[in-house]
């Protein structure tokens, strides 16, 4: 049985945040649950995948944020809790249907899980998904650790029914991926068949029944602020009269800084978990009991300025501070020494610093830059499309997933990134506004997430520009998750379609397709060279699975290469593809035959034929 | 016990979740409570790995510059780069092991000499246990133990105040079966190298 569907209350076990939140879930009797993975949120939708395949739960890897949560909305309007869960930049997708189903609401609990990403980790900005909350004007509950992300999940149901509107979950990436000891709670009994009631005048958002909804939705956020008023979520700790604020992880820096500084006397703390709407009254309370006040918050000033709005309601005049050149700033994350430092400062408390060490005496290391994995197939086609595109100036745009290091020297193939999609559409902009040859990548569940849209763009209006599509069977960069174009009987799931993107592609209308092997070097090559001599869209999917996935289910057997005497010491296959696998000793070549899995690649770019299998 | 916050820098690869998923039930059969954080995403194609273990009271989950009191190092140079985790009181247990990053395999950058590392290492920090891990762990059976050899040197020196026999435990609980043995004799062989390092 899956560890998280043990029905053991009381039990105590280490669980990654992830794990937690997908627990909690369980335990609140979700029945529905929709995602595209995105790092730091996709260990959540994987533990529900595999649990969806023992229990009566619903899951689905949709093609992208926006799907996923409409095929939830229709769920939890039908009567079923419904889960949708993704990452920060997911909700931009997602933004469409959720301003407007803040005003259609549910019949039964909905809660959408925003991880968010401070200090971008693995993401391409770290934007503060408060706001979108604020924006929709929904219910947002933020955790401050791993326990009580999974308690959180059970409240914020019951606070979707209740209020009959989806309520945000937003956590950041130090609670998705911590560890802690998390208790297990009973499992509630799911509803997993439901009945939609037909209710035009709430569902159907033509103008006459939204100017409606509208009104209504002020008049939710109104009782909404009652709740966030007398929430559990938002407590105050501690008696003294200088005040803190805090949310999140930063609330835990903040505790074990007053612990840290001897001051627990003179601080009152406010955390706030219960974070839109704000509670006034509350935080007007707090505000009377202190003589100054210092709100911690990753990201942007939002309740800062919630804080500062309020005390001038009051007529409040204590010094409130929160980002500023010396305290808090607006980029990246905190730490536990930086916030118990700004406290200090804040609050004039004598602190000295802990001694670092005095590194300024290290020799150079060097740097360990992410690298596509030895025998990833990206590589042989980023290497097929420069040589293709030999003494051509061309722009490379390029997309979301491990092929966006395909950027680094000597690859190169790497010009403008910015969002899930964005190659496709930025090559209809860029062929249009130059002279350039653009040649542009994006992978396969990149492609079904929103690189089809783009597509149909450039067919209809005759752009110019070549579209490579990495077809590599599998969501890799988030950790193997599959997408419309995977096999899933070889993953050994049955019941599931499959969409074949050359057909897809040929039905969209482009004229030019072809289909590569990219370890078949010279073959790839030439195909290429003809898809780029092409004007208009030509198409080229290059098809070999994420080497790292077949290793993984057995369908690849690694066969390491070697460099022979035959070596004349130019290294241009070094020079050429920087596999990991390379190295040099005394001057030569070397291929690590740990890591090598024998893809071939080098052998065929040596001039000198001096890569062979290795002779065991 | 008082809070005790432990650094783990590895490479992608190198088992660093293991191991603390090990301490971290360690703990639960020692009664204290950990807090751990890990950084995932790009890291997983080649690149660092580090986890922060916080064990005891505080409620933080990360570890700040200067606030390690321990440093287990899977990968020379990855200490050494490390070591602004440090202060004067940490310490440093660290695989002699390199595996250089492709920008030294490919003549872009420098790796620095192994002694220099330990050197360094040695004269920063409170002390230091240096073992070749990965030698240790070939001699138990399986290279894929340097994780659990440095477990089993990290106990050794009573940085942290676990006993031999619950992080033992702890490995049965969390090892596969096929792997228990090896990485058994992985744990006893880095608890006796780091003895005869501190010799
Ligand atoms: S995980 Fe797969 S797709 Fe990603 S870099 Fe490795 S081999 Fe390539
Ligand atoms: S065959 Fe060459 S390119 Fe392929 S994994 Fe081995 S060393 Fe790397």
């Amino acid at each position: 049985m899956h560890k998280l569907l043990k029905d053991s209350p009381g039990e105590k076990i280490m669980l990654l945040g992830n794990e937690a939140i997908a627990r909690g879930a369980v335990e609140a009797g979700v029945a529905f649950a929709t995602t595209y993975p995105g790092t730091p949120s996709s260990e959540i939708s994987l533990n529900l995948f595999q649990m969806s395949q023992e229990s009566d739960l619903y899951f689905e890897y949709s093609t992208n944020e926006k799907v996923a949560l409409e095929v939830a909305a229709a769920a939890a309007n039908s009567g079923l809790r419904t889960f949708c869960m993704m990452k920060h930049v997911g909700l931009n997708v997602a933004a469409d249907p959720l301003m407007t189903l803040a005003y259609v609401g549910v019949t039964a609990g909905m809660v959408i899980l925003t991880a968010d990403d401070p200090a971008m980790f693995s993401s391409q900005n770290e934007q503060d998904n408060r706001y979108y909350a604020k924006f929709g004007g929904l219910p947002m509950l933020e955790p401050s650790s791993v326990a009580e992300a999974k308690d959180m999940i059970e409240q914020a149901f019951d606070l979707s029914e209740e209020l009959k509107q989806p309520v945000l979950l937003r956590t950041t990436t130090r609670i998705n991926h911590s560890n802690a000891f998390v208790t297990f709670g009973a499992i509630k009994a799911q509803k997993t068949k439901g009945r939609f009631e037909r209710d035009p005048m709430r569902c159907v958002t033509v103008p006459a029944v939204s100017r409606g909804l509208h009104v209504k939705l002020l008049e939710k956020l109104e009782k909404t602020r009652d709740l966030s008023e007398a929430s559990c979520f938002n407590f105050v700790q501690g008696k003294g009269d200088l005040g803190i604020i805090a949310n999140g992880v930063s609330f835990h820096y903040a505790q074990d800084a007053v612990t840290d500084l001897g001051i627990e006397d003179k601080i009152r703390i406010l955390r706030m978990g219960f974070s839109n709407p704000m509670p006034e009254n509350k935080i007007k309370a707090f505000l009377k009991a202190c003589t100054r006040v210092l709100v911690i918050e990753e990201g942007e000033p939002f309740m800062e300025e919630a804080v500062k709005a309020f005390a001038q309601e009051e007529g409040i005049t204590i010094p409130i501070q929160g980002k500023s050149s010396t305290l808090f700033s607006r980029l990246s994350e905190y730490d536990p020494a930086m916030v118990r430092e700004k406290i200090a400062l804040c609050f004039g408390v004598e602190y000295t610093r802990p001694e670092t060490i005095d590194v300024s005496d290290l020799p150079e290391i060097a740097n360990r830059p992410p690298n596509l994995c030895s025998g990833c197939s990206h590589r042989a086609t980023f290497y097929a499309v420069q040589k293709a595109a030999d003494g051509m100036d061309i722009i490379c745009p390029n997309d979301i997933g491990c092929y966006t290091l395909g950027f680094m020297p000597p690859l190169s193939t790497g010009d403008f990134v910015i969002c899930m999609g964005s190659s496709v559409s930025t090559s209809c902009g860029f062929s249009k506004a130059t002279d350039q040859k653009v040649v542009s990548f994006i992978g396969d569940s990149t492609f079904f997430h929103s690189g089809i849209t783009g597509l149909v763009n450039a067919v209809f209006n005759n752009h110019n520009f070549t579209l490579v599509i990495l077809e590599n069977g599998i969501t890799a960069m988030t950790g193997h998750q599959p997408h419309p174009g995977v096999d899933m009987e070889q993953m050994g799931h049955s019941g599931y379609g499959r969409v074949n993107i050359e057909n897809l592609v040929k039905v969209l209308g482009v004229e030019h397709v072809s289909v590569i092997k990219p370890f078949k070097v010279k073959k790839s090559i030439d195909t290429i060279k003809e898809a780029l001599a092409f004007k208009g869209v030509s198409v080229i999917i290059s098809q070999e699975p994420c080497i790292l996935f077949a290793k993984s289910l057995k369908l690849k057997k690694p066969r390491p290469f070697e460099v022979t005497d035959k070596c004349t010491d130019h290294k241009e296959c070094i020079n050429g593809i920087v596999c990991p696998s390379f190295y040099i000793d005394e001057g030569r070549v070397k291929i690590d035959a740990d890591t090598c899995v024998g893809c071939a690649l080098c052998a065929q770019i040596c001039p000198e034929n001096a890569i062979r299998p290795l002779k065991k | 016990m008082e809070t005790t916050r432990l650094v783990i820098v590895a490479v992608g690869g190198q088992g660093n979740l293991l191991a603390s998923k090990v301490l971290g039930e360690a703990a639960l059969i020692e009664g204290v409570e950990v807090r751990m954080s890990e950084i995932h995403g790009m890291a997983q194609r080649g690149g660092v790995v580090e986890s922060a273990i916080v064990f005891g009271n505080a409620t933080s989950s990360i570890i700040s510059d200067g606030e390690a009191d321990i440093l287990v190092g899977f990968e020379p140079a990855e200490t050494l780069r490390a070591i602004k985790r440090c202060s004067a009181k940490t310490h440093v247990i660290t695989n002699t092991a390199t595996l250089p990053p492709f920008t030294v395999g490919i003549g872009k950058g420098a790796y620095p000499e192994v002694d220099t590392i330990t050197r360094l290492l040695k004269e920063k920090t409170a002390g230091l246990v240096a073992i070749d891990a990965m030698a240790i762990a070939r001699e138990a059976g399986s290279p894929m133990s340097v994780n659990i050899v440095l477990l089993g040197a990290l106990i050794q020196t009573g940085a942290l105040g676990f006993s031999k026999e619950s992080v033992i435990e702890a490995i049965k609980r969390r090892t596969k079966p096929a792997f228990l043995d090896k990485n058994l004799k992985a744990f006893d062989l880095g608890f006796e190298a780091a003895l005869n390092s501190a010799a």
